[in-house]
């Protein structure tokens, strides 16, 4: 068989007022700083009433849970604000804020331009995140992607869904689906071990282990056999 | 602002009276105790004398310890020693399901690798293993008991004196990992009538990477490290001599100690639980109350994730652990909270206090003035919403 090289960042450190902290400069001002959160349960409540989407994956039980609200300017069809709340460590925090900043800055993205983003493009916002965090800045961009659904939903806007064409859901609880796991084989993951590092995949749901494992394999030969 | 160092079940620092025992094994008395010449002689005598003094303190002979580099290398010679010595009597394990990684992991890889099959014995609903189950578990094939003394993360003493006798009674070996225990219980190997015992320097004041295994005569190990035959040719490589010297020190001092500090841990440990659980809602303290280690309290605060209150908890020094998935490195939330019979929700959110000799009430005083409002503002922004209630059943 052959190797396949790891192409994940190694664990960053960041030394702050001359103390190491355990992530980088732009992970710890996004967690102790976050943008766009929604501070309190009231404070979402009153936002899901004007907000025009809401999507929501994960589940404290897998120790991540993330809700994320949209606004969408009908006319240009771009995020006007995207709000957040998450049950989740600095790096899901960091990485949701970052998302959040990114989608609205500068005008705010496009929803096209919102569904081709990448969760290394907010991990390289970041300045990096340690490999087994990256699945954290997943979880956002998975919750922006049911965001953005639930408002062509609940817009009218039928033809638009995404039924994420010929994706399959693996992990029934955390909704990893094979995209997912082909994306952890793309930057590295070489074993099942190594996958559920990146994606979690099979932590809760236990019932999948075998057919992702299928996948893998299918993968790996795919794309290094 | 000064450090308020919650975590001394991770690790201790190391008390000055160590520090300085230690050192002249460093730069004077730094000879190899395998040699012939008076440098050689000078460590082997000090080595001999620490072992005299360690065997005392746990009422064993000195010929029946065996230092190793640690806890975890002490767990592994224990079980692995004896699964492989004695694999043509049976390939049977008892552990239970709250162990440390160091015999957690042993005992699956020798399920997984070696053909051995290992029982995983259940704790309560407060993490106290009862002895009956072990009997229960015990076949024809069982050739090893592994019992935690006392447990790392929720600090639950376990009835291990109960659980030797049944060993014994069914002429099966028990070891115990008594690595959380050697500051604040008995450890006389013939009151609780182990066969062998699994104890470091680390978590008492004294250095790291120095562990010990008490073996009692007849039991048969096969060794982990082949080389030089030192430690009855058990363990071989030169002796940490420097090492062995301080953690028999910090044994001594740790035992001498034990009563006095315990009462006092006691009183300042039952405050922090009163104050924690008085002044924030929906938390919950994990574990038995009183059959727990005088410096552990575990409680899980609901809604939200462990990794970002200590995070947080940082930014004011002060230094805690918890059993949330996200600050283990296989992302797997504690296997001790979960085999409690409590939910994923609760091992996410689950903190670990461990006091030790330097704090004190005002350590606690001052954790507590950011301690609430870091909760309130962590499930302020989560969208889990759980009460108490509804996850303890």
């Amino acid at each position: 068989m052959i190797e396949i090289k790891a192409t994940m960042h190694p664990d960053v450190k960041a030394k702050v007022d001359g103390k190491k902290w355990f992530y980088t400069e732009q992970v710890r001002d996004h967690f102790f700083n976050p943008k766009n959160i929604l501070k309190t349960e009231e404070e979402a409540k009153l936002y899901e009433k004007e907000s025009h989407g809401v999507g929501e994956v994960g589940s404290p039980a897998c120790g991540d849970m993330m809700k994320i609200w949209v606004k969408v300017d009908s006319k240009t069809d771009r995020l006007q604000e995207c709000k957040w709340q998450t049950f989740g460590c600095a790096s899901a925090i960091a990485s949701t804020s970052m998302m959040s900043l990114m989608v609205t800055e500068n005008k705010g993205m496009t929803i096209a331009e919102a569904l081709k983003m990448k969760p290394h493009d907010i991990t390289a916002r970041l300045h990096g995140l340690p490999a087994r965090k990256f699945h954290c800045s997943v979880l956002g961009d998975k919750a922006l992607r049911a965001a953005i659904n639930n408002y062509f939903f609940k817009s009218g806007q039928k033809d638009r869904i995404i039924v994420s064409k010929g994706a399959e859901i693996v992990d029934k609880i955390l909704k990893i689906t094979d995209k997912d796991i082909e994306e952890a084989v793309l930057e590295g993951a070489n074993d099942f071990e190594a996958v559920q590092k990146k994606t979690k995949i099979g932590v809760q749901d236990k019932t999948c282990i075998p057919r992702a494992k299928e996948l893998i394999e299918f993968y790996k030969d795919k794309y290094y056999g | 602002m000064r450090d308020k160092y919650f975590d001394h079940s991770a690790t201790t620092y190391v008390r000055p009276e160590v520090v300085e025992i230690m050192q002249e094994y460093y730069s004077e008395k730094y000879g190899n105790p395998g040699s012939f010449h008076y440098k050689g002689l000078e460590a082997n005598e000090a080595l001999n004398s620490a072992r005299e003094k360690f065997a005392d303190i746990i009422g064993s002979k000195s010929d029946e310890i065996i230092f190793t580099g640690g806890g975890t290398e002490s767990c592994n010679l224990a079980i692995k020693g004896v699964a492989r010595s004695l694999k043509k009597q049976g390939k049977h394990i008892i552990t239970s399901t709250i162990e440390h990684h160091a015999v957690m992991d042993t005992c699956d890889y020798l399920e997984r690798h070696e053909d051995y099959e290992v029982t995983y014995v259940d704790v309560n609903k407060d993490g106290i293993i009862d002895p009956e189950s072990v009997r229960k578990a015990i076949r024809p094939d069982t050739i090893l008991i592994s019992i935690m003394y006392a447990n790392n993360e929720i600090g639950t003493i376990q009835p291990i004196k109960k659980i030797a006798k049944i060993a014994k009674e069914n002429d099966v070996l028990i070891h115990t990992d008594a690595c959380q225990a050697i500051g604040a219980l008995d450890i006389n190997v013939q009151d609780l009538g182990v066969d062998m015992m699994t104890l470091n320097a680390s978590k008492i004041y004294g250095p790291k990477g120095v562990g010990m295994l008490y073996l009692r005569k007849g039991v048969r190990i096969v060794p982990l490290i082949h080389g030089g035959g030192q430690e009855r040719n058990l363990r071989s490589g030169t002796e940490n001599v420097p090492g062995i010297i301080g953690f028999t020190k910090a044994v001594e001092l740790a035992q001498e100690e034990k009563t006095e500090e315990s009462k006092r841990l006691i009183k300042l440990r039952d405050y922090l639980i009163k104050r924690v659980t008085d002044e924030v809602p929906e938390c919950w303290l994990n574990g038995h109350p009183e059959k727990r280690l005088p410096n552990n309290a575990n409680i899980t605060f609901l809604n939200v994730e462990g990794e970002a209150i200590i995070l947080l908890l940082n930014e004011y020094k002060v230094y805690v652990s918890s059993g949330s998935a996200c600050t283990s490195k296989t992302l797997d939330p504690s296997h001790v909270i979960v085999s409690m019979g409590l939910p994923y929700e609760a091992a996410h959110g689950s903190i670990r206090f461990t006091l030790g000799k330097i704090n004190t009430k005002k350590d606690i005083d001052d954790m507590m003035e950011v301690l609430p409002p870091i909760i309130k503002k962590l499930r302020g922004i989560s969208p889990v919403h759980l009460k108490a209630s509804e996850v303890i059943k």
